[in-house]
């Protein structure tokens, strides 16, 4: 027996984690996996209350989340191509202009 | 007893995982941390009785997506993260934002003691099935809704990563 506020606390460690790896680093791809990460830590905090309430709608909010991350992923890795291929670099501080 | 072993184990790979994505300079280290993550994230899914979360998990996040930025990153060439002025700028704000933030959870976890519901093992063992109904029947607009999505966002991933004629 583990009480659900355990599942919640971890939830929040992971999304803070996130969100300093999301102001921290540099790195445009680790940027975008710190988006990810925080994605997860909802991920978790659904699925928790899907047990606590016994309703499966939790569940099926993961899915959907999921699908978006699928597609941001796969758009934001292509903004990501188009960005190196004209800026020659994937530091955000250099990529200081709001266009390609 | 099994129960919280399980739990302590796969929360400390999880936290350790999430804290190597942010100590790493190399990206290709960060993503195989965070494959590190999905996948006890997967397995405390189990614990918490969503079988099909726990599988798509791993097919989706772990086995997809982070195939998908691994390739990326391989694809650029992306080397070891510079130290530039931004990111000093970064940490002064970034360390009181963070702060805050943990304080801010900390106090509606502390504020919200009254949950004392107990996650019991085996106690939520809802089949596939009962997803399956409800996702192709309550929730079948919003599931049609996420295929557009989908096609739109592959059509945008093509256009975006073409090469200009």
């Amino acid at each position: 027996m583990v009480p659900v506020t355990y599942y919640l606390v971890l939830s929040a460690i992971l999304f803070t984690i996130g969100v300093a790896a999301f102001i921290f680093k540099r790195n445009i791809i680790t940027i975008f996996m710190s988006i990810e990460l925080m994605l997860n830590a909802v991920n978790l905090s659904f699925v928790a209350f899907a047990n606590m309430y016994q309703n499966l709608n939790g569940q099926i909010f993961v899915f959907f989340v999921m699908v978006v991350a699928a597609a941001e992923a796969a758009v934001g890795l292509a903004i990501i191509i188009s960005v190196f291929r004209t800026r020659e670099t994937l530091n955000v501080d250099r990529v200081n202009l709001l266009k390609l | 007893m099994i129960h919280q072993i399980l739990f302590f184990i796969f929360a400390a790979i999880c936290v350790a995982g999430a804290l190597n994505l942010l100590l790493q300079k190399h990206p290709i280290n960060s993503a195989l941390s965070l494959i590190v993550v999905m996948g006890s994230l997967a397995l405390l899914y189990l614990l918490l009785g969503a079988q099909f979360v726990a599988a798509i998990q791993i097919i989706v996040y772990a086995g997809a997506i982070m195939v998908l930025f691994v390739f990326v990153i391989m694809l650029l060439n992306a080397g070891v993260e510079e130290d530039t002025h931004g990111s000093r700028i970064a940490v002064y704000f970034g360390v009181p934002a963070v702060a805050g933030l943990v304080g801010m959870v900390l106090y509606v976890l502390l504020q919200s003691s009254h949950i004392d519901y107990q996650v019991q093992l085996g106690a939520f063992a809802k089949p596939t099935k009962d997803v399956a109904m409800l996702l192709f029947r309550d929730f079948l607009l919003p599931f049609e809704v996420t295929s557009v999505l989908v096609l739109i966002a592959i059509m945008g991933a093509v256009v975006l990563a073409r090469r200009e004629p």
